[in-house]
């Protein structure tokens, strides 16, 4: 399994960024950049990185179930994530995420039929002081309005 | 290009952390250089590395991520002269709730913080270091592989730093969304590709922590600290705070203000000062209820609790903490069943699932809690959540735990009335 020209490059770096014989240490930047390619963790992505990583496929696994932001199954083009958490709860975090969950037609981890929209509830990204806030892939957006999730959400489904 | 900030600075502030935020190009390293950069890294290659730890100690400095322990005292646990490479991790996995500083310090200012670990270095006799970023933060993840790649090409990094014979590599890594990765070992756990999960202690990480070589952890803000520390002398920044509080330290005030945002205070800033003056006060002049003051573990504090200087001991005294600086402000309409039910939703889905007392504990605390908010709620409940939550503290390998149960018991024990308004009105219902 190869990857882009540009992730061969920075696994190369990250495999030598460790001291001698603990490559281990790779696995999980390596699974999530190598996800943001792939789409989402497959069975031949945790060979390929049990290998490069000089792991069993077992040690890799076991990994994939902890962290929250690697999936087995590919999440939409835009992943939509509301945190709901205290900060955001007390400004409309919760009044949004149910918004979007209408506007998206989808719920919790749920991807939409056309794949291009997926929607998660999640805690706290840090960033409290501008809440309500969202994240769309791994862009941040604060101060969310249920208008203006609206627009960002129109603006992604136009430019496709 | 001056960089628009997240929210506006107040004229309140004491910006020493924060003072270079806002300025043209503030993240390169050709502005941190005109302002100030690498004279702390100059000054501390003269010096020997004892007397660096001692400006750090003289400083009061306390950890910033959140537990507040003596930084100096902290560097002096890591033996210097053992054969095993010693290490430096940045904690930089910024995950309780209320808390979105360490953000801006790697934003605005990378530099900064990259000399901070650089003087750590120096100390420690330390050639490495490892700084771990929560996933959600690519884009800094980004930002810092630039910031890292330009001081190497300008010989801030890499070998023979400056011409001193001192060799650093600095390398970013990043996590994969996990709260309990900020936990210290778990972190540790996580940096060598594991599930992040705490380790028994002792050994502590200055003995034995990244692969059982001695390492030394510390916050991203903590090292933003340092070059100013040792620029201006230890004695200059604990005068700024108060006895044991050494400095300044940057404030993320969220919820029910005015003025929501991350502002930098001396420690021990009095509490309603800062609400009022520098965060703008309650809209529509709503009254306080309720304020967490550091990060959704601190204990939660009755509006007529929170008449008090901003400084750990001050907060240790009335049973919370200043935490990780992430302060959540409450109004009057504020519902606390439903405060400490988002709580612990965080807290059980956090959970790592290691400690029985911490997995099963969050997770029957927070379907008490959700069958109370749904209309279900008991008369006993109340006491039985503060009595589960008691069985909680201090008995799982790491702070999860209490970090879950510490605000649970002082909700339920000083908002008892919420619960008790819930169960009249589910009684009503019923009535009719």
């Amino acid at each position: 399994m190869t990857f882009s020209p540009q992730l061969e490059k920075k696994f190369a770096k990250m495999l030598t960024s460790y001291p001698e014989g603990k490559k281990r240490s790779a696995v999980v930047p390596m699974l999530i950049y190598a996800q943001d390619e792939v789409g989402s963790i497959t069975s031949e992505l945790i060979d390929e990185v049990a290998r490069r990583c000089e792991v069993t496929p077992l040690q890799v696994d076991e990994v994939v179930g902890y962290y929250s932001m690697l999936h087995r199954k590919p999440m939409g083009k835009y992943h939509v994530q509301v945190c709901t958490n205290i900060s955001c709860l007390l400004v409309g975090g919760m009044e949004l995420y149910e918004h979007a969950c209408k506007k998206l037609g989808i719920g919790h981890k749920q991807v939409a039929a056309d794949g291009q929209f997926s929607l998660e509830e999640v805690e706290c990204m840090g960033a409290c002081s501008w809440a309500p806030a969202v994240e769309i892939n791994y862009d941040f957006h604060h101060h969310v309005t249920p208008e203006k999730l609206d627009q960002l959400i129109d603006g992604l489904r136009k430019a496709q | 290009m001056a960089k628009k900030l997240y929210n506006d600075p107040s004229p309140l502030e004491t910006r020493i952390l924060s003072a270079r935020f806002g300025l043209e190009n503030s993240e390169s390293l050709t502005t941190y250089l005109a302002h100030d950069g690498f004279k702390a890294f100059r000054k501390a290659r003269e010096m020997k590395p004892e007397q660096i730890i001692e400006e750090v100690k003289t400083s009061a400095l306390r950890g910033r991520g959140g537990a507040g322990f003596p930084t100096g005292l902290k560097w002096s646990f890591v033996p210097r002269s053992s054969p095993k490479p010693k290490y430096i991790v940045i904690n930089a996995d910024e995950s309780e709730p209320g808390t979105c500083k360490d953000r801006l310090l790697m934003e605005y200012d990378p530099h900064q913080m990259i000399e901070g670990i650089l003087i750590a270095g120096l100390a420690l006799d330390a050639h490495k270091g490892y700084l771990y970023i929560r996933g959600e933060y690519r884009y800094l993840i980004d930002h810092m592989d630039r910031a890292i790649a330009e001081a190497y090409a300008q010989g801030y990094l890499g070998k023979n730093i400056l011409g001193t014979g001192f060799d650093f590599d600095l390398y970013t890594h990043s996590g994969a969304g996990a709260y309990e990765c900020g936990e210290e070992t778990a972190l540790l756990d996580s940096l060598e590709g594991k599930r992040g999960i705490p380790r028994m202690k002792p050994p502590f990480p200055a003995v034995a922590g990244a692969w059982a070589s001695p390492t030394l952890l510390n916050n991203v803000e903590t090292f933003s600290a340092i070059p100013a520390i040792i620029r201006d002398g230890g004695a200059a920044f604990a005068a700024l705070g108060t006895p044991k509080n050494g400095g300044t330290r940057l404030l993320c005030v969220s919820g029910h203000v005015n003025k929501p945002g991350v502002y930098e205070v001396p420690l021990g800033y009095p509490m309603l000062n800062f609400i009022e003056e520098i965060a703008g006060g309650i809209p529509g002049g709503k009254k306080l209820k309720a304020v967490i003051p550091g990060g959704s573990s601190c204990p939660i504090l009755k509006a007529d609790e929170c008449d008090i200087p901003m400084d750990y001991d001050s907060l240790a005294k009335i049973g919370s903490m200043l935490g990780s600086g992430g302060m959540v402000v409450m109004d009057e309409t504020t519902d606390m069943v439903k405060v400490a039910l988002r709580i612990m939703r965080f807290y059980a889905h956090e959970s790592c699932g290691w400690c029985i007392p911490c997995r099963e504990g969050t997770t029957w605390l927070r379907k008490i809690l959700q069958r109370f908010d749904d209309g279900g709620g008991r008369h006993e409940d109340v006491a039985l959540l503060g009595e589960l939550s008691k069985n909680m503290l201090g008995r799982t390998f790491c702070a999860l735990g209490d970090a879950a149960a510490m605000p649970t018991i002082s909700i339920v024990d000083k908002f008892a009335d919420d619960f008790e308004k819930r169960l009249a009105r589910d009684r009503q219902m019923v009535a009719v």
